[in-house]
């Protein structure tokens, strides 16, 4: 059995393991209502950009255009969004799984923004192409529109021929899921049908100025760094609603352990103490016999 | 009194506009146009320039556009834009600063300079001047 000193050791090293979480947690929930609520104030521009490429597309009737179709190459870009630090339960696993289970490693390069996702992808042998850590501390439209144009050029010279972006998509503070997205060749939903699957209403044909592929080529990375951009905000507001579950539940995880300990020790204690008067009794009743 | 559309201007951190108006004027980068209802389904690239909106009671409202897209429907009408402002939201002192600067980039001509870049900056800070002046 555990003497009383080594359970109260143990005891308050818990306790002083249960204060940073406890920290930790209250900073997450702190940064979770920021980016959450810059997360929620920028959604409905990346909805309607969603809305109104398909609706672009699916009036564009025939047009051939290079980004709407896969390169030649059979290499594959995917940029994955993870966090730089740790302690956020499976947040950057599951976004490394993702890509594994996804994208073989043998032709697919990595565009990290995100450490932890660097890392854990260029462990299990992929090539990590770019490494754009630092945009995730606090993320800007123009980082994103920067990554769109290093991606394009790549693109354009024909090194991938398809473009995707991993991250984690933010239902409510404790449901997020990861997600992988197509972002090149651009792949909505059925050409020709509306979104809601229904028949396309407007039956006229859309009209470019000044002509379809330059529009395109204006629109395509618009389009590209939007998606990124809102991919970012999401991601960094599930990263600090994992670390805030992650944290919570660590923190009461110790509160249980120090509970269990503080039980032990006083029984611990308590041992002792009849011992000790045991042998008080014995020694007085042999002095007295 | 012209045919009411549904008129959007959204940015990535707001949605900017969204109403019923009867007509909407900017600068695209074949140049200026004016959209009622009913127009022909189109898709521009939008320049900087002059945003004008001819609300429902035949108020104007200004705004400064730089970048982004136009969608036109017949019934409805998206401006995705990169970046837009109303006047109130310009500080005049910065746009003036951006314009000398821009100006002096353009006459000097070091070599090296990224001349496209900074004509679109000029571009932007004498829009922005336009419409807090107005």
């Amino acid at each position: 059995m555990a003497t009383m000193r080594d359970i109260k050791r143990r005891r308050d090293s818990i306790q002083s393991t249960e204060q940073i979480t406890k920290a930790m947690k209250l900073v997450a929930t702190v940064k979770l209502q920021k980016s959450r609520a810059k997360a929620e104030s920028a959604k409905p521009y990346f909805n309607l950009m969603y809305d109104t490429m398909s609706s672009i597309i699916s009036k564009s009737g025939a047009v051939r255009h290079r980004y709407l179709q896969a390169g030649a190459s059979p290499k594959k870009a995917v940029i994955t969004i993870t966090s730089n630090r740790g302690l956020a339960g499976g947040y950057n696993n599951n976004i490394v799984k993702l890509v594994n289970s996804e994208l073989p490693a043998a032709d697919t390069m990595v565009y990290a923004i995100g450490r932890k996702g660097r890392d854990g992808l260029a462990r299990r042998g992929y090539k990590i192409q770019g490494d754009y850590s630092e945009v995730i501390n606090d993320p800007l439209y123009q980082d994103a529109a920067e990554l769109t144009g290093v991606l394009l050029e790549a693109f354009a010279r024909g090194e991938i021929g398809e473009i995707y972006l991993a991250f984690t998509t933010f239902k409510n503070t404790v449901v997020h899921t990861p997600k992988l997205l197509k972002l090149l060749p651009v792949e909505l939903p059925e050409r020709g049908q509306a979104a809601d699957g229904q028949e396309p209403k407007a039956r006229a044909i859309m009209d470019y100025e000044p002509d379809d592929e330059t529009v395109l080529d204006a629109i395509v990375p618009k389009y590209m760094s939007s998606l990124i951009y809102g991919a970012l905000l999401e991601s960094l507001a599930s990263e600090n609603g994992a670390r805030m579950t992650a944290m919570d539940s660590a923190t009461s995880n110790a509160e249980e352990m120090i509970e269990d300990l503080s039980l032990q020790y006083n029984r611990a204690r308590q041992g002792a103490i009849t011992q000790e008067l045991t042998e008080i009794v014995a020694g007085a009743n042999a002095i007295g016999g | 009194m012209a045919d009411l559309f549904k008129l959007k201007v959204v940015t990535p951190d707001r949605i900017f506009y969204d109403g019923n108006v009867s007509m909407v004027e900017l600068t695209t980068t074949e140049g200026d146009i004016g959209v009622y209802a009913n127009h022909i389904p189109a898709t521009a690239i939008v320049a900087p320039g002059l945003l004008k909106i001819h609300e429902e009671s035949g108020q104007v409202q200004k705004a400064a556009l730089m970048a982004g897209f136009i969608e036109i429907l017949q019934e409805q009408v998206t401006v995705m834009a990169e970046v837009a402002e109303w006047p109130e939201d310009i500080d005049v002192k910065r746009a003036e600063e951006a314009r000398i600067r821009a100006e002096r980039r353009l006459k000097d001509r070091y070599p090296g300079t990224d001349v496209m870049r900074a004509e679109l900056a000029l571009k932007r800070a004498i829009v922005r001047l336009e419409t807090k002046a107005k």
